[in-house]
């Protein structure tokens, strides 16, 4: 029997004359599922969008209020939500912003948003919808709470590819490497996990692969689940933070893009995916250590012992930021201040970039590798006020996440 | 008989009116049904393609938003060969509605930037508006057959 399509409900302003209407609906396709436009009559798109209150101009982003307020209300179906206006419009920035957090509040729906430009193709929407479909289609996975049997997750992630092995709830082997050939990465963390574990391949019972990777390595390795990171790198991250009801947030600073999202019951609720320039990532933290003659693992420890209040720094963009490096240490600031400038910076960028566009929620969860760098994690908190999270084995959040949610499918005859 | 751009681009009332007196409306439907019969782009619903919002590039710098451009690639081409205008301000969104508020008050300014003959009217709150409106859309056009001939 085939899995009937997950029906996203498309709210936007502008794709279809910027001509990437295509790319959402072949995004959309990849995984199953179909685009539509909720039908309502001229009167009922008048009505909510004089209900709803927000006066904008455009007659498209008072059709996409409208068509928000139907799906909240119930009057049309939908399984998930995608809000998309144009990258650079103020007035559809507004409503996207407040739409998403409308349907996030009122109604149980998954919801993404976009906003994009006439070069959005299908590949950078690709793990947004499959994130989408995946909260649509599986929460009855998504809701498993605990690790059962044998089971091996693998994150092949842009800069480091992770292993993880898990029995009965425990994580007792873990594999860790700087990502070079995806499947010989792979392959090389599986074996460390497994010697670590004192396990061989035919112990493992489920295996499941999340990250950039996760196609190849899944399909290489027979993986049992392949699935997108802000799944599950959201039920590994309240797995490991011992979070799995309530609302959380979790922060993914990763090495070519950011993950930030807001879980409710381990699920995910709204999320944003990306960064304008790798000034906003683990890569300027890498970049930074280079620079400071000292390996990533001490950049946080040193940041500690700093303060960066008087370091001038803006990695808005790499190169930008890089020059104000090179500046901040030519002017003679000492290592552990333009550490922590470059911690802060970093945690800046994504604050004012995508944390915007998220409920921030206790508790905060930071994960990834980059969670192990203390001085970044001191840095967000500073900027959201707040002690953040870092949970043991932080940075093996997808192999986590992948491990626990592969256990559910181990055939109960094994 | 002259060529005549119609604001809100998508009335098909208006159209329809410029028709009824002979002369030649200029409108989104023109625009569009080029697009969707021309075969080769495989692009739903409008055939437009991120080449289009480049095209816009001539109308709108690029910092301005891509709806804005692609749409400006529609309507700047037919705005280049326009003779007069016909402006609806404030209109039902079912007399005709434009989808980008910030692409349509770029395309009012461009409109009056042209010097060509304009009626700009609001659109009628009641029915005695109404038939003034219908009036003013007439004598404006009849006028403008009356220069051709």
């Amino acid at each position: 029997m085939t899995e009937q399509k997950v029906r996203i409900a498309q709210l936007s302003c502008g794709p279809e004359y910027s001509g990437v209407q295509k790319e959402i609906n072949d995004a959309a396709a990849a995984v199953d599922a179909e685009i539509f436009f909720p039908d309502l009559t001229l009167r009922d798109i008048k009505r909510n969008f004089h209900d709803y209150g927000i006066d904008v101009r455009s007659a498209d982003l008072k059709l996409a209020i409208a068509r928000a307020v139907a799906l909240v209300e119930g009057d049309v179906e939908a399984d998930a939500v995608f809000i998309a206006t144009c990258f650079r419009c103020a007035e559809a920035a507004i409503v996207r912003n407040e739409l998403r957090h409308y349907i996030h509040e009122n109604s149980p729906l998954p919801v993404v948003s976009y906003s994009f430009t006439e070069r959005t193709t299908s590949g950078t929407l690709l793990t947004r919808m499959e994130a989408l479909t995946t909260i649509a289609r599986r929460r009855a996975l998504l809701a498993r709470e605990r690790q059962t049997g044998i089971t091996m997750g693998i994150d092949s992630g842009s800069a480091t590819t992770k292993a993880v092995i898990m029995q009965d709830n425990e994580i007792i082997g873990t594999g860790w490497v700087p990502t070079t050939e995806v499947l010989q990465s792979a392959q090389e963390v599986r074996d460390h996990a497994l010697q670590e574990a004192g396990l061989l391949m035919k112990d493992i019972e489920a295996i499941g692969a999340t990250g950039y990777g996760r196609f190849l390595v899944g399909e290489e390795f027979g993986a049992d689940l392949i699935q997108e990171e802000l799944t599950v790198n959201s039920k590994g991250a309240v797995f490991l933070a011992d979070c799995q009801k309530g609302p959380s947030t979790v922060i993914d600073i990763g090495g070519m893009d950011n993950k930030a999202i807001s879980v409710q019951d381990g699920i995910p609720g709204t999320f944003t995916m990306g960064g304008i320039c790798a000034g906003a990532s683990g890569r300027f933290l890498e970049m930074t250590a280079k620079r400071l003659g000292v390996d990533i693992t001490e950049l946080g420890p040193l940041a500690m012992r700093g303060m960066g209040s008087d370091v001038p720094m803006n990695s808005y963009c790499i190169v930008f930021g890089t020059q104000s490096l090179v500046n901040a240490l030519a002017q003679g600031h000492s290592k552990e201040n333009v550490a922590a400038a470059a911690c802060h910076s970093v945690a800046e960028q994504v604050y004012e970039q995508q944390l915007q566009e998220v409920d921030i929620k206790d508790p905060v969860i930071m994960v990834g590798g980059t969670s192990l760098i203390a001085g970044l994690v001191r840095a967000m908190g500073d900027l959201l006020q707040t002690d953040i999270v870092v949970p043991r084995y932080s940075q093996y959040i997808g192999s986590v996440g992948s491990a626990l949610l592969s256990s559910g499918f181990i055939r109960k005859e094994q | 008989m002259t060529k005549i751009f119609i604001y809100p681009t998508t009335s098909l009332i208006l159209s329809d009116m410029v028709a009824r007196f002979g002369h030649t409306p200029i409108g989104s439907a023109l625009a569009i049904r080029e697009r969707i019969q021309t075969a080769g782009i495989d692009s739903p619903p409008l055939q437009m393609t991120p080449e289009d919002a480049k095209k816009g590039l001539r109308w709108a710098a690029v910092e301005v938003p891509s709806g804005v451009r692609g749409r400006m690639s529609l309507y700047g081409p037919q705005l280049e060969e326009a003779e007069a205008a016909i402006i609806i301000t404030d209109a039902e969104f079912a007399f005709g509605c434009m989808g980008c508020a910030r692409t349509n008050e770029l395309l009012v300014y461009l409109i009056k930037k042209k010097k060509i003959p304009i009626l700009e009217l609001r659109y009628p709150a009641d029915e005695v508006e109404g038939n003034e409106f219908v009036a003013a859309i007439r004598d404006f056009l009849r006028d403008l057959g009356e220069e051709h001939d």
